[in-house]
């Protein structure tokens, strides 16, 4: 089976991406959940 | 569009493109630079709109405004490869350099764009999530695709792209469009045109060599000098508007005059620059004090919005 073998600097460069990735996807999990917070509480001080 | 690839070939035939694009990289498509007066134009007009915003619904407003204004740049950076490539200023950009290829960046400002409107609109309201979205097609098709390589008042129109900011930053907090938040739109717009040229003076040469047609390279250097006067003094008279329309004080207008009339004086300086002047020297003092100018101004308008909600009168 033919494989690609990748340098050093592509490793460091995906795993680079891949950790921003998924900071900005854990990111959005707890905007989503704060703002569902905050929606609620105001919904229910309203 | 001229673009560097790396690209690796499989023994088999087949070609694999590795990418060595780094987060970093990506966040240079963003134009930081420019997110960041954006950011505060737009923090500008949260604080300055009357009413109330829960912090952080502001924040997040704050946040998807950056990401909006970060995925125009990342759409015209994807679009303006080959000019980029050319000229000294933008040659080292992520597509020129061969770190990014077109497709990533198109990928990335459409995907960023099409998340930063739909939070915004989830989050906070419809209006400012709509005025995002023109916002992004203004800068990206209108200024971008058409403007900018047809007309010499490419940078007229399309700075309202720039401009936009303050105004969504209001529509977050009042679910409305305003004369107030107009006036905040126009401070931003009759300013661009002054602190472009003042740019394009000194960088007439690159822009003349890619065929984008800025109005030193177009019209001449006397035009220029004397359309960057006219732009500077609506700027500096519309600058004073919020304290006759009452949501400034009297304070701020003496403020925003005094920063007005050294705008002025700056541009009369370039206006006196002899013909021909490689040197350019006051038409860099006037790029200079143009952003510290904007930035003053909207300092100016959330220190005496504080000022006057703690009661203070000046």
């Amino acid at each position: 089976m033919e494989t690609v073998n990748l340098t050093d600097s592509q490793k460091k460069a995906r795993r680079g991406r891949n950790i921003a990735l998924g900071a900005v996807l854990l990111g959005l999990v707890v905007l989503f959940y704060v703002v569902t917070l905050v929606k609620f509480s105001s919904g229910m001080a309203g | 569009m001229a673009v560097i690839e790396h690209h690796e070939t499989i023994p088999g035939g087949g070609e694999v493109y590795l990418s060595e694009a780094s987060p970093r990289d990506f966040f240079e498509l963003l134009k930081p630079r420019v997110m960041s007066l954006v950011v505060f134009t737009a923090f500008a007009g949260l604080v300055v709109a009357p009413g109330t915003i829960n912090p952080f619904i502001g924040a997040i407003a704050i946040l998807c405004i950056a990401v909006g204004a970060g995925a125009s740049g990342a759409l015209n950076m994807w679009y303006d490869a080959d000019i980029d490539a050319v000229m000294t200023r933008t040659a080292k950009r992520p597509i020129p350099s061969g770190r990014i290829r077109p497709e990533e960046a198109l990928a990335f400002g459409l995907t960023l764009s099409a998340f930063s409107v739909a939070i915004l609109g989830l989050a906070v309201n419809w209006l400012a999530a709509g005025l995002l979205a023109f916002t992004i097609f203004f800068y990206a098709v209108v200024y971008t695709m058409w403007l900018k390589r047809s007309t010499p008042q490419n940078i007229v129109i399309g700075g309202a792209a720039g401009a936009f900011p303050p105004m969504i930053g209001w529509a977050c907090v009042t679910g409305g469009v305003s004369i107030e938040s107009v006036v905040l739109f126009l401070i931003t717009f009759l300013w661009t045109p002054a602190h472009f040229w003042a740019l394009a003076l000194f960088k007439m040469r690159d822009y003349d060599a890619v065929g984008v047609p800025m109005l030193p390279n177009v019209s001449g250097e006397a035009t220029t000098k004397v359309q960057i006067l006219i732009y500077a003094v609506l700027t500096a008279v519309i600058a004073v508007v919020p304290t006759f329309l009452g949501f400034a004080s009297l304070g701020y207008g003496l403020f925003a005059a005094a920063l007005g009339l050294g705008f002025v004086w700056y541009s009369v300086g370039v206006l006196r620059m002899p013909e021909g002047d490689r040197a350019m020297v006051p038409a860099k003092k006037l790029f200079a004090f143009s952003i510290v100018y904007l930035f003053a101004i909207f300092s100016g308008l959330m220190l005496d919005h504080l000022i006057a909600s703690f009661g203070w009168v000046l």
